[in-house]
């Protein structure tokens, strides 16, 4: 069920998740987007290129973020608008051959906005790696019905 | 070598044809972690009132970059794509993208502003279905800002 715009307000919680990261989830992510930069899977490219080494792409991040907005909406397509901007970069470290993830992305959502004219709602989305926030003005707006 | 600032205003028309594909959107949507069954399963996505499977929120990257890369590559706008890095980037849907869509993208140059040895560049692709009958209809406007580093940066 897809939530009530006069049952919202402004501040509130949408819920949070973990978003656990693997050098094998940004090969995968390179294949499926069609992105293979190599600063995504190379370890010695991206580090001569003065990075900190292997990142994800950001627009794994952004996308991997707003499935909390989608979940939340109950249909993915009333994610009418999304924007945000890359603050800082994710490194991922290789964690190949054990269980563990590359990082953490944490993400959280509010509601940021109300529409009821328009029968929208803008969610603030926020995403910390390592302690620093990867995403900055994350904002999805949702068509709710 | 560094960045044409004549880039600017310059547009790149609808080139090749993108075929949405069920699978395509499948494995965009496992990519992202997306779990909702509107991606992967036909019935789901149509008692939500779509036709087909739907894409994830910002499937459409795949059109937009693939019409950035006419930019990127062009000889004479003097971008090294290592030296790039993605700034912002935004999503505005005007229908959702389902499988069996056939899009293409007409690309705009919106901005080209130096930044140190560098330049911030801004780029829109407006995304268009091709109907049978050969007319178009909007599905998505993306906007990016792609930063290209200078030397030492």
């Amino acid at each position: 069920m897809s939530p009530n715009i006069t049952e919202l307000s402004v501040g509130q919680d949408i819920g949070s998740r973990t978003i656990e990261v693997t050098r094998q989830d940004l090969v995968k992510y390179a294949g499926a987007s069609g992105d293979f930069n190599p600063i995504h899977w190379n370890e010695a490219f991206a580090t001569s290129v003065g990075l900190p080494g292997v990142i994800a792409h950001g627009m794994f991040t952004m996308g991997s973020a707003v499935q909390l907005v989608s979940d939340w909406a109950g249909d993915p397509a009333a994610v009418v608008d999304y924007q945000t901007r890359f603050s800082k970069p994710v490194p991922v470290a290789d964690t190949t051959g054990t269980p563990d993830a590359g990082t953490q992305i944490e993400v959280s959502g509010t509601v940021g906005a109300l529409d009821t004219e328009a029968g929208t709602a803008r969610i603030d989305l926020t995403a910390i790696a390592g302690g620093v926030k990867v995403l900055m003005k994350a904002q999805a707006v949702v068509r709710l019905s | 070598m560094s960045i044409n600032p004549d880039l600017q205003g310059r547009s790149y028309p609808a080139a090749e044809v993108y075929d949405v594909g069920r699978e395509k959107i499948r494995e965009f949507a496992q990519a992202v972690k997306a779990t909702n069954p509107a991606h992967f399963d036909v019935d789901a996505a149509k008692a939500l009132g779509h036709a087909d499977l739907v894409a994830p929120p910002t499937f459409a990257i795949i059109v937009a970059q693939r019409a950035d890369a006419q930019l990127i590559q062009d000889p004479e706008s003097g971008i090294d794509f290592s030296r790039v890095v993605h700034a912002d980037q935004r999503f505005t849907h005007h229908r959702p993208i389902v499988a069996g869509d056939r899009l293409v993208a007409e690309l705009h140059v919106d901005g080209v502003r130096p930044m140190g040895g560098g330049a911030m560049i801004t780029t829109r692709a407006e995304i268009l279905a091709l109907a049978d009958d050969g007319s178009r209809a909007k599905v998505a406007t993306t906007t990016s800002s792609l930063l290209v580093r200078g030397e030492g940066q």
